[in-house]
């Protein structure tokens, strides 16, 4: 077992706990991982860092979004490789690139190197934001943009604090949603 | 965006996470489908009138445990292959066991019975009906495993999606055994698990398509 496997599945048993600062050290360290391996792969095709970052954001959305399906009895790289492979395969498929392009390659590849100099994605999230309802835009701005807390931000949208909650939870997701599909098109 | 901005985004203030959602998921999934197909074999095939009989009723129970068992095995892979990277767990094939040991029993009550008997026990009475009625009351537990497994996240979509048709076809096969009268092995064997088999390759096929996330 690697150093790497240790100390983020700490952080992500942490982070599934709720402790905000070891979910953003766990994102923040993947995406690292993430990058190094997408540039990797997708430079086999001659594709560019622009979409490398695509595809980091992607997997990292995916891995916030589905960390409840992540099994502590089990180890966290094989997780973070199955999520990664996934969305480089369905990447390749929707720009009729070759499966066969993808490398066979055992999970710690994705722990293999670490690349943290990052490129802008294709998308804006302010312009996306602007579409989401106003009750949606208006937690996930106080909340997650503002750091408020989720009282504060009850008051500043003029909603419950249950309704802040649910505001974030579903405008996070419709984000996520807008998200995959702009880096589609 | 750059994707510490991204990273920011979704680590302000994270919910905890509840551990047990996708297991849990997946079992009201199966308790579901299993309401819903003893319900159509209730109220629209009706239960089988000799039911009571003793007779009958051990021959149901021992239907009903295969198809029990199938699921049961099948239930538990299913709750791996929903999570990323669930396929990398070895023994699946181990699903495989129910349907060996029918086949063998099968194979077994067919050597003891004189063969002018084989045809009838293997075509039984209502081979027709149970061709049809399995795959068609596997349908809804079929479409709620389907929905508890997207709520998860699986990477192979096609051992899932054989996964959830197994446990729809195993949930199928338990509530028509309530109004099924064809008792032999042989004809549970190449019926009951044919069918189920069928409703697996649909499964199979139909998952990258509907679990796709």
């Amino acid at each position: 077992m690697t150093t790497h496997e240790i100390e983020l599945k700490a952080l992500m048993l942490a982070s599934l706990d709720g402790d905000a600062a070891s979910h953003r050290a766990l994102l923040d360290r993947l995406s690292h991982r993430l990058r190094a391996y997408y540039k990797g792969q997708l430079a086999r095709i001659g594709r560019g860092a622009a979409e490398a970052e695509d595809l980091v954001q992607e997997a990292v959305l995916a891995i916030h979004f589905k960390r409840h399906t992540y099994d502590p009895a089990e180890p966290l790289t094989p997780w973070v490789h199955a999520i990664a492979r996934y969305k480089l395969i369905d990447f390749l498929r929707r720009t009729r690139a070759s499966r066969a392009d993808v490398s066979i390659e055992e999970a710690d590849a994705i722990m293999a190197h670490d690349d943290n100099v990052s490129a802008e994605s294709t998308y804006d999230v302010r312009r996306l934001m602007e579409r989401l309802p106003k009750n949606m835009r208006c937690s996930i701005e106080a909340v997650k943009l503002d750091g408020l807390s989720i009282a504060e931000a009850a008051v500043r949208c003029g909603i419950s604090e249950p309704g802040v909650k649910v505001n974030i939870h579903r405008g996070l997701k419709a984000l996520a949603t807008q998200i995959t599909r702009e880096t589609r098109t | 965006m750059k994707t510490d901005d991204l990273v920011a985004l979704l680590s302000t203030n994270p919910e905890p996470v509840d551990r047990g959602l996708v297991v849990r998921t997946l079992l009201v999934a199966l308790g579901a489908g299993s309401i819903l197909s003893l319900g159509i074999t209730i109220f629209g095939l009706g239960v089988r009138q000799d039911i009571m009989i003793s007779g009958a009723l051990s021959f149901v129970v021992a239907k009903v445990s295969f198809a029990v068992g199938i699921f049961s095995l099948a239930f538990i892979y299913l709750a791996k292959l929903a999570r990323p990277g669930g396929e990398r767990k070895p023994r699946s094939y181990l699903v495989a066991v129910p349907f060996l040991v029918i086949v063998a029993l099968a194979v077994i009550s067919l050597g003891l019975a004189p063969s002018s008997h084989w045809n009838k026990m293997i075509v039984g009475d209502e081979w027709l009906e149970c061709l049809v009625s399995i795959p068609v009351v596997a349908i809804l537990p079929f479409a709620v495993s389907i929905w508890a497994v997207r709520k998860a996240a699986p990477t192979n979509l096609v051992r899932a999606g054989a996964f959830a048709g197994l446990v729809a076809g195993g949930v199928s096969a338990m509530a028509y055994a309530l109004h099924c009268t064809d008792d032999s092995l042989p004809f549970v064997a190449v019926w009951y698990g044919g069918t189920i088999v069928l409703c697996t390759l649909a499964g199979a096929a139909m998952g990258p398509r509907l679990l796709r996330w």
